[in-house]
C-alpha cells in the first residue's frame, strides 16, 4: 500500500513537473567540430548537455507570463523589449485567434527567454551548441556535406509564415530533437558574438564580420548557404527585439 | 567702466564689419558655381523623394538646388511569377525586381531609411554604389525583420549607380532580386529627352529547368556553376513585350538607364533595328557616340539614348542572344508615328535569287516524279510529304513542330478556329503576309508575318499538309486553288 502511494506520489509528482512547463529533454553527446564561422579553423568543443526536444510553446509561454506578470506586454520595462513584443496577443495573457497554443511562441526578447530559462533551473544554449545539435539530420551526427540536408533548411528559409505551424511538426533529428530547422529561428545566449560586436557601428573589422567580402574571407564552408543566413539573422538582433519569426528552447548542463 | 564701454563698441564694430563680410561671402555662395567640391555643397530644404517601380522613372532634378532628401524604401520577401505557370519566391527592395529607382542629384543629403517587414525571415541591408563609406551602407542599415534603420549619405559623384542587399550569403539575396538603381544627376539635371525608362536585368537559378512550373525553389549549385535557368529584363519573362512594352513616338529620343543586377552574367546590351546615338558608359561621364551593343557588368549600370526615327517594334535584348529567346532577356518598344521611306524602305522588291546562273538546274531524281508534278495533281501523300519538308524549312521556326505556335507571339496551327474558318484567306496569309491583331482560338495575337518566298505549288501542298494535321479540317489545297487567289478569284 505504502509503495502504491509513493508510487502515485511519484507520477503526480512527474505529471505536475510537466504541467509545469518543465518540457522534456534529451540528452546531447558532447564533441568537437569546426563551426561555419571558425576563427583561424578553430575547433570547437562541445560538452555532454540536455536539450528541449521542442521550442517552446504559446501555452507554456502562457503558463510562465500568468506566473511572472513582470514580462506582461503592458508591464515590461521598455529597456527588455521593443514595441513587437508579444505583438500578436490579444491581451497581457490571451493570444490571438489565428495562434494556436501548440505554435512556438514568437515575438520574444532576449530578456524574457533568458530569464523563462533561468526560471526553469536551465539557460539557453550557445550559439556552438545549438549548430551542433543542428548539424544533423533523421540519422547522421554531421549532414552539413549532404545536399538533400542544405536543400531542406533553404527550402524553409523561402517558406513564408512557418511560426504559427505546431511544435514537432518538422523531422526528428539524429539526437532526438524535433523543429530546429523549418518553424521559426531560435535565440542563443551568445547571438552576437559572432557576426557582430556588441557596438555594431564599430563593425568594420573583417575579423567581426560576415558582411560582403568578410564572408568569404571568414567562413570555412561557403557552400553553407543555410548556416550564413543563421549567423546574419543573429547578427542583426538586439537583446530587446523581438520578431515574428523567432523564437527560443532551453538547456541544461548535465551535473555529475 | 569707461573702458568696458569702449571695448563693447569695438565689439560691436568688429561684429558688424563680420556680419557685412558674410553677407558678401554668403551672396556669393548661393551661386553654386564657387563650390568646387560637391561635399560642400549645402543640402537645405528637406523633401520625399519618388520612388518609382520599373521601367518607370521619377521626374528628372532640373534646376532644383541640392536638398535633404528622404528615402523611406520598405523591403518585402514574396512570391512572385516569373513566367506563365512558374512562380518564385522574390526579395525585393519596395516590392519590384528591381527595387524602385532613387533620383537625386549631386549634393543632396540623403536620409534613408530601411524598414524589414515583419512577415520576413531574413535580415537585410543596402549598400548602394553611389555612397561614399564603408560597405556603401551596408553596415549601418543591417536591419532584422520587423524593424527599420535610418542612415545619412551625402552624394558626391554624378553617375548611374547599383544598390543591392550585402547580407550574407550575399549572391542568394542578389539572385533573389535584390538589386536597383539610384541616379546621381549633376547640377542642372540632366538634358531634358522625351522618353525616360528604367530597365535591370538579372539572371535566376531555380531547381527546375525554364519553364518548369510551379513554385520553383532558388538553386544554389546552379548559381555557384554560373549555370542561369532564366536571363530576364525586370525580374520576369514578359515584363516588357506585349502590353507591358515601353513605348515611344517618331522623333522623340528616348532614354534608358539600364542596370545589371547578376548576380553573375555580364550583358550585352543591344536594341534591334537601333543604333545608340550616347551611351553613358558604365553609367559614368564618358559618353561614347554610334554604339550598337554596349556592355553592362555585373553591379554596373549605363545610361542609353537614342533618337527613334521610324515606327515599328524594337527589340530590346542581350546580344548573348541564346538568353534573349531561350532565357527570356527580351523586350520591346513599341515606336508608334510616320513611316519614313527615305531612312527605313521596308521590302521594295523581291526576287528570285540563283548564285549559279539562270542556266543551272538541278535536276530531279526521278523523273516519274517530274512527270507527276508539272502535269497532275499530286497524291495526298505526296503533298504531305513534300508539305511537312516546306513546313519544317519555313513555318516551323514560328509555329513550331506540332503547330503549336509560341503564346503570346506567334499564333497556333495546330486545332486553330481561325485557320479552319476560312481557307482562301489563310492562303492569301502566305501569299501577301499578315499585319495587325487577329483572335486565334479565343487569344489575341499581334504581330507580323511576312509574305512567303515559296511558290503556289508549295503553297498548295504545305497548306494540304498543314490542313491535315493536328486536328485541322482535312482541306486538300489545291495548285489551281492557290493560284485563283493569287490573281485574286
Amino acid at each position: 500500500m505504502k509503495t502504491i502511494l509513493r508510487l502515485t506520489i511519484c507520477v503526480l509528482l512527474l505529471w505536475v513537473t510537466k504541467a509545469n512547463c518543465q518540457s522534456e529533454m534529451v540528452p546531447i553527446k558532447g564533441g568537437t567540430y569546426i563551426p561555419l564561422y571558425g576563427r583561424d579553423s578553430m575547433k570547437v568543443t562541445i560538452s555532454d548537455f540536455q536539450m528541449d526536444v521542442y521550442p517552446v510553446t504559446n501555452q507554456q509561454f502562457l503558463e510562465f507570463i500568468n506566473k511572472y506578470p513582470k514580462w506582461q506586454r503592458s508591464q515590461i520595462i521598455k529597456l527588455f523589449a521593443d514595441d513587437n513584443y508579444l505583438m500578436n496577443w490579444k491581451s497581457d495573457t490571451e493570444l490571438n485567434e489565428s495562434m494556436s497554443l501548440n505554435a512556438p511562441v514568437t515575438n520574444i526578447s532576449w530578456f524574457v527567454a533568458n530569464d523563462y530559462c533561468e526560471c526553469q533551473g536551465k539557460r539557453l544554449p550557445t550559439v556552438d551548441e545549438w549548430e551542433y545539435v543542428a548539424m544533423s539530420n533523421e540519422t547522421k551526427a554531421d549532414a552539413r556535406t549532404l545536399e538533400s540536408y542544405n536543400e531542406y533548411i533553404l527550402g524553409w528559409y523561402e517558406k513564408p509564415k512557418t511560426f504559427n505551424n505546431a511544435i514537432g511538426s518538422t523531422f526528428k533529428n539524429y539526437w532526438n530533437v524535433y523543429d530546429l530547422h523549418g518553424l521559426v529561428w531560435e535565440w542563443t545566449s551568445d547571438f552576437n558574438s559572432v557576426l557582430v560586436s556588441g557596438e555594431s557601428r564599430k563593425d568594420v573589422d573583417k575579423d567581426n564580420n560576415l558582411f560582403c567580402g568578410s564572408a568569404a574571407i571568414g567562413a570555412t564552408d561557403l557552400m553553407n548557404y543555410a548556416a550564413f543566413m543563421r549567423y546574419a539573422i543573429r547578427g542583426s538582433l538586439k537583446a530587446k527585439y523581438s520578431m515574428k519569426n523567432l523564437g527560443f528552447r532551453c538547456v541544461k548542463d548535465i551535473n555529475e | 567702466m569707461k573702458l568696458a564701454r569702449t571695448k563693447l563698441k569695438v565689439n560691436f564694430q568688429l561684429l558688424l564689419s563680420i556680419a557685412v563680410i558674410f553677407l558678401i561671402t554668403s551672396c556669393g555662395n548661393s551661386n553654386e558655381e564657387t563650390h568646387e567640391e560637391a561635399a560642400d555643397i549645402p543640402a537645405t530644404q528637406e523633401m520625399m523623394a519618388e520612388l518609382t517601380s520599373p521601367p518607370n522613372v521619377p521626374r528628372g532634378v532640373g534646376k532644383r538646388k541640392a536638398k535633404k532628401l528622404i528615402v523611406n524604401m520598405e523591403i518585402l520577401e514574396k512570391e512572385g511569377t516569373m513566367t506563365d505557370g512558374t512562380t518564385y519566391n522574390y526579395w525585393t527592395f519596395g516590392g519590384s525586381v528591381p527595387g524602385s529607382f532613387i533620383r537625386t542629384r549631386v549634393g543632396d543629403e540623403v536620409e534613408f531609411t530601411l524598414s524589414n517587414h515583419p512577415d520576413n525571415k531574413l535580415p537585410h541591408n543596402i549598400d548602394l554604389h553611389a555612397v561614399t563609406g564603408p560597405g556603401g551602407g551596408a553596415t549601418s542599415s543591417f536591419v532584422a525583420p520587423g524593424h527599420e534603420k535610418t542612415f545619412n549619405f551625402k552624394t558626391l559623384n554624378p553617375g548611374l549607380y547599383v544598390y543591392h542587399c550585402a547580407t550574407a550569403p550575399v549572391g542568394m539575396h542578389i539572385a533573389n532580386g535584390m538589386y536597383g538603381l539610384i541616379l546621381v544627376e549633376p547640377k542642372g539635371g540632366l538634358p531634358k529627352v522625351d522618353k525616360e525608362y528604367y530597365i535591370m536585368q538579372g539572371d535566376f537559378y531555380t531547381k527546375g529547368e525554364h519553364g518548369d512550373p510551379g513554385l520553383q525553389p532558388f538553386d544554389m549549385q546552379k548559381a555557384v556553376d554560373e549555370d542561369a535557368d532564366y536571363v530576364v529584363f525586370n525580374g520576369k519573362v514578359g515584363s516588357l513585350t506585349g502590353d507591358n512594352a515601353i513605348t515611344a513616338n517618331v522623333g522623340e529620343t528616348v532614354r534608358l538607364y539600364v542596370g545589371n543586377g547578376g548576380p553573375n552574367l555580364t550583358s550585352s546590351f543591344h536594341v534591334i533595328g537601333e543604333i545608340f546615338d550616347n551611351v553613358m558608359v558604365e553609367g559614368g561621364d564618358l559618353i561614347n557616340t554610334n554604339v550598337q551593343t554596349t556592355s553592362i557588368p555585373a553591379g554596373g549600370a549605363a545610361i542609353v539614348e537614342f533618337k527613334v526615327d521610324v515606327p515599328g517594334t524594337f527589340i530590346l535584348v542581350d546580344h548573348a542572344i541564346f538568353r534573349a529567346f531561350n532565357k527570356g532577356a527580351l523586350g520591346m518598344l513599341n515606336v508608334e508615328g510616320e513611316e519614313n521611306k527615305s531612312i527605313y524602305s521596308g521590302v521594295v522588291q523581291e526576287g528570285i535569287y540563283q548564285p549559279e546562273g539562270g542556266g543551272i538546274q538541278t535536276m530531279p531524281d526521278d523523273a516519274k516524279a517530274t512527270v507527276a508534278t508539272s502535269t497532275s495533281e499530286k497524291s495526298l501523300a505526296e503533298k504531305m510529304e513534300s508539305g511537312k519538308q516546306i513546313y519544317m524549312q519555313t513555318c516551323f521556326a514560328c509555329h513550331q513542330a506540332e503547330g503549336q505556335g509560341i503564346p503570346s507571339a506567334f499564333p497556333p496551327l495546330a486545332n486553330s478556329d481561325y485557320l479552319n474558318a476560312d481557307v482562301d484567306r489563310s492562303i492569301g496569309i502566305i501569299l501577301k503576309g499578315k499585319t495587325g491583331e487577329i483572335t486565334v482560338n479565343g487569344e489575341k495575337y499581334n504581330s507580323v508575318m511576312t509574305r512567303q518566298a515559296i511558290s503556289n505549288d508549295e503553297i498548295a501542298d504545305v497548306m494540304t499538309y498543314i490542313y491535315n494535321s493536328w486536328g485541322n479540317n482535312k482541306t486538300n489545297v489545291t495548285k489551281a486553288r492557290v493560284d485563283k487567289v493569287k490573281s485574286g478569284h
